[in-house]
C-alpha cells in the first residue's frame, strides 16, 4: 500500500461543545499523496483554514483521525507533526531579521551554517527578497513579509508544508511570476504541498487538486479541469470558474422526438432527444424541474437561436463580456473577438446540449455534463 | 510637525506650566520643608529662604528624634528597608505567579476560566478594612501575623490581580500565530513561551510590576493591622513623627523625601518600558 502524505478521515470540528457548537467542518475525508500540490478553495468561513489548523495542531479536532506520511498526528503537539506553515498574517519574529527568520527553523533544527545560508540565499533569491534579508519585519512592507513568511515555511524539509493565503499580499505581477517559481520549487523538491486560498485563479495555477469547501463540507475533491468540466454539484459550479456559470431554473418537457427545457418568460430551448445519451435522456424525464447550467463561454450568438436583449458590453482587452437579459435573468456569454453590440439590442443565443450542465433541482446535485452522466 | 500659531504655542506652555506646578509644588515645597526646623515651617508668612540644616536627616538616620520633651527612638530606616523588602518581595512572587497565570487566562479558554480571572480581580473590589479582622484572628491562629511572610501572602491581594490583568492584556496583544509559528518550526509550548511570548509582552510585564510595586509601596492599612513595629514599612512607621510634644514636620518631610525616592528613581527608569510598551502595537501585522 502506497503511504499516503496526508490522510484526513471523517474529521469534525465543533467549535464549542461537541454536536452543540458551530460545526465549522463536517465529515471530511480527504487524502494527499506524496509530491502533490493541494488547494482548500471556498469563501471565507467555509472551513478551509480550520482544516489547515488542525493539520498543523493549533485546533484540536474533535472527532476523526489525521494521518502525516502514514503516522497519526492528530492528537500530537505541532512540535511533534514535522509540518511547516505559512501564516496568513505573516507572523514573523519581530526582534529578529528576515534571514535570522527564514534560517530559524534550520538553525533549531542544527543545520550547519553554511549549509543554513545556502539555503536562505536560495530561497530569498526565488521569492526576491535578497536584498532585504537584513532588515527586521517592521521595516518592510506587507508583500515583503508574506514573502519572508512563505520563505520560512518553504526552507524547511517537513513532510507537509501548509500555506495558509500565500501570496494575497503581492502585486499581481509578481504573484503570477512566483505562482510557477513556487510551483516549480515544490515540484523539484517533491514537497507535498497545501495551499489555502479564496482566488481560483491562484488554485487553479498551482495545485494539482482542488478541494472546494463550503460550509464545512466538502463539496468536490478533484483536478481542475474536472472541476470546471464535471462540477459535481451546483455550488461547485457557479463557484468555479471566471465569469461564473449562467444558471437557470427550467421545466422539462418532452414532445414528439425533442426534448425542452422551458425557462421563464416562455423561452425554451429545444433539443432533439438524439442529442443526448440514453441514460442521460432517461434522467432528465424522470423530473419535471431542473436548474440548468451555462459556462460563459460555451454560450453563442446565432440566427436560429433563443432571444435575449444585451444589457452590458465589456471589452477586457483580450475577450468581450456580454450580458443579455434572459429568461428572466441575466445571461453571461464570453467572445474572444471584440464584439460592439448597443445596449438594448436583440441577439440570439443558442447553447450547445454537449455544453449543458443539469442540476437536480431541489439537492443542487449534478444530473448531466452535457452528454454523459454526472 | 504640523503648523501652530503662535498663540497656540503660548497657551500650550501656559497650561504645561500650570499642570507641571500643579503637580510639583507638594513636592517641591515638602523637599524644601525637610531641610528646615519647626520653627521656621511654621513661620508665617512662610518664608523661600531660610538656612539648610541637615538635623532632619541625621535624625532620621541615626534613629534618635529630639523633641522639647526629650529624646525618642524611631525605627525609621528599620521601617524603610521593610517597604524596601515587602514590596520587592511582594512584587517578585506576584509576577512569579501571575505572569504564567496571565498567559493562560489569555491564550486558553477553558471552563470557567472567565469565573477565575474576575475572582482574582474582584480582590481589588473588597474594601480593605472588610477582610481585615477575619484576616487577623486568622493570621494570629496561623502563627503568620506580624510575619514577613504573612505580609507578602496579604500584598498579594494588591499585587496579583493587577498584574494578572494588565500582563493578560499585553499577551492577548501578541499574534497567536507568531507562537504556532515557532511551536511548529521545532518548540514546545514553554520554550515558546519563554521566547516569544514573555519578550514581546516584556514591557507590559515590566509596566505591571512597576504599578504593583507603587501600589504595595504606598500600602498603609494592611501593615498597620497586621505588623507590629519592627516589621512596619515607612507608609505607617511616619505615625511616629506625631508624638506627644507635637508633630514634628521637618522630620516628617524628610521622611517623605527619602521614601518616595525609591519609587520615583524606579518610575523615571521604566520609563522607557512604558513607552516601548505603549507602542507594541508594532508587533501586529
Amino acid at each position: 500500500m502506497s503511504q499516503s502524505a496526508l490522510a484526513i478521515s471523517g474529521v469534525d470540528k465543533f467549535y464549542g461543545p461537541i454536536d452543540r457548537g458551530v460545526h465549522a467542518v463536517q465529515n471530511l475525508t480527504i487524502e494527499i499523496d506524496k509530491g502533490e500540490i493541494v488547494a482548500l478553495l471556498g469563501s471565507s468561513g467555509c472551513g478551509k483554514t480550520s482544516t489547515l489548523r488542525m493539520i498543523a495542531g493549533f485546533e484540536e479536532v474533535s472527532r476523526g483521525t489525521i494521518s502525516v506520511a502514514g503516522r497519526k498526528v492528530h492528537t500530537l503537539a505541532p512540535v511533534k507533526r514535522n509540518v511547516a506553515m505559512a501564516f496568513e498574517g505573516y507572523s514573523l519574529y519581530p526582534p529578529l531579521t528576515v534571514r535570522e527568520n527564514m534560517a530559524f527553523a534550520l538553525k533549531a533544527a542544527k543545520l550547519p551554517k553554511s549549509e543554513v545560508d545556502a539555503k536562505v540565499a536560495s530561497i530569498a533569491k526565488l521569492l526576491e527578497i535578497e536584498d532585504i534579508l537584513e532588515r527586521y519585519p517592521s521595516s518592510i512592507s506587507g508583500g515583503q513579509q508574506q514573502r519572508a513568511s512563505l520563505g520560512r515555511a518553504l526552507i524547511r524539509q517537513a513532510d507537509l508544508h501548509l500555506l495558509d493565503e500565500p501570496m494575497g499580499q503581492l502585486e499581481p505581477q509578481l504573484r503570477a511570476v512566483l505562482r510557477g517559481r513556487i510551483k516549480h520549487f515544490i515540484k523539484e523538491r517533491g514537497l507535498t504541498a497545501i495551499l489555502v486560498t479564496h482566488d481560483q485563479t491562484e488554485a487553479n495555477a498551482l495545485a494539482d487538486r482542488i478541494a472546494v469547501m463550503e460550509g464545512g463540507v466538502l463539496q468536490q475533491f478533484d483536478t481542475p479541469d474536472m472541476l470546471k468540466q464535471r462540477p459535481a454539484n451546483l455550488f461547485t459550479g457557479t463557484f468555479v470558474g471566471e465569469p461564473p456559470m449562467n444558471v437557470f431554473e427550467a421545466y422539462i418537457g418532452a414532445a414528439a422526438d425533442k426534448i425542452n427545457l422551458r425557462l421563464p418568460d416562455g423561452l425554451s430551448l429545444d433539443y432533439d432527444k438524439d442529442a443526448f445519451s440514453g441514460a442521460v435522456r432517461d434522467e432528465l424525464l424522470k423530473r419535471e424541474r431542473v436548474v440548468i447550467g451555462i459556462r460563459p463561454y460555451a454560450v453563442r450568438r446565432s440566427k436560429d437561436g433563443v432571444p435575449a436583449t444585451v444589457s452590458a458590453n465589456q471589452w477586457l482587452g483580450d475577450q468581450t463580456h456580454i450580458a443579455a437579459d434572459f429568461a428572466g435573468g441575466s445571461l453571461v456569454l464570453v467572445e474572444h473577438d471584440r464584439t460592439r453590440l448597443e445596449l438594448g439590442a436583440p441577439i440570439n443565443v443558442s447553447i450547445d446540449p454537449k455544453n449543458l450542465h443539469v442540476f437536480d433541482q431541489s439537492s443542487g446535485a449534478a444530473i448531466s455534463h452535457g452528454m454523459e452522466l454526472a | 510637525m504640523e503648523h501652530t500659531s503662535l498663540l497656540e504655542r503660548i497657551l500650550r506652555g501656559v497650561a504645561l506650566t500650570l499642570v507641571v506646578i500643579f503637580f510639583m509644588f507638594p513636592i517641591v515645597w515638602i523637599f524644601m520643608m525637610s531641610f528646615q526646623t519647626n520653627e521656621t515651617i511654621l513661620r508665617i508668612p512662610p518664608q523661600l529662604v531660610f538656612k539648610p540644616t541637615l538635623a532632619n536627616y541625621t535624625a532620621l538616620i541615626t534613629g534618635k528624634l529630639t523633641t522639647a520633651a526629650g529624646t525618642l527612638d524611631i525605627a525609621f530606616m528599620r521601617n524603610l528597608w521593610n517597604s524596601v523588602f515587602l514590596s520587592v518581595t511582594s512584587v517578585a512572587v506576584a509576577l512569579l505567579l501571575g505572569v504564567p497565570a496571565a498567559y493562560a487566562f489569555a491564550r486558553h479558554k477553558f471552563r470557567g476560566s472567565e469565573d477565575i480571572a474576575f475572582t482574582l480581580l474582584s480582590f481589588r473590589f473588597a474594601p480593605a478594612l472588610l477582610v481585615l479582622l477575619p484576616l487577623t484572628l486568622y493570621f494570629q491562629k496561623l502563627g503568620l501575623a506580624n510575619t514577613y511572610i504573612g505580609l507578602i501572602w496579604v500584598y498579594q491581594l494588591i499585587c496579583l490581580p493587577l498584574i494578572l490583568w494588565i500582563v493578560r492584556g499585553y499577551f492577548e496583544d501578541i499574534p497567536a500565530d507568531i507562537e504556532y509559528a515557532y511551536r511548529i518550526a521545532g518548540h514546545s509550548w514553554f520554550a515558546t513561551f519563554r521566547k516569544i511570548a514573555l519578550p514581546l509582552a516584556g514591557p507590559g510585564i515590566a509596566a505591571a510590576g512597576l504599578l504593583a510595586f507603587i501600589f504595595a509601596w504606598n500600602n498603609f492599612v494592611f501593615a498597620l493591622v497586621l505588623a507590629s513595629a519592627d516589621k512596619q514599612p515607612v507608609t505607617v512607621g511616619a505615625l511616629a513623627f506625631i508624638t506627644s510634644s507635637g508633630i514634628q514636620y521637618g522630620q516628617i518631610s524628610a521622611a517623605i523625601v527619602l521614601s518616595i525616592t525609591p519609587t520615583l528613581a524606579l518610575a523615571l527608569y521604566a520609563q522607557r518600558y512604558l513607552v516601548e510598551g505603549l507602542s507594541l502595537g508594532a508587533v501586529k501585522g
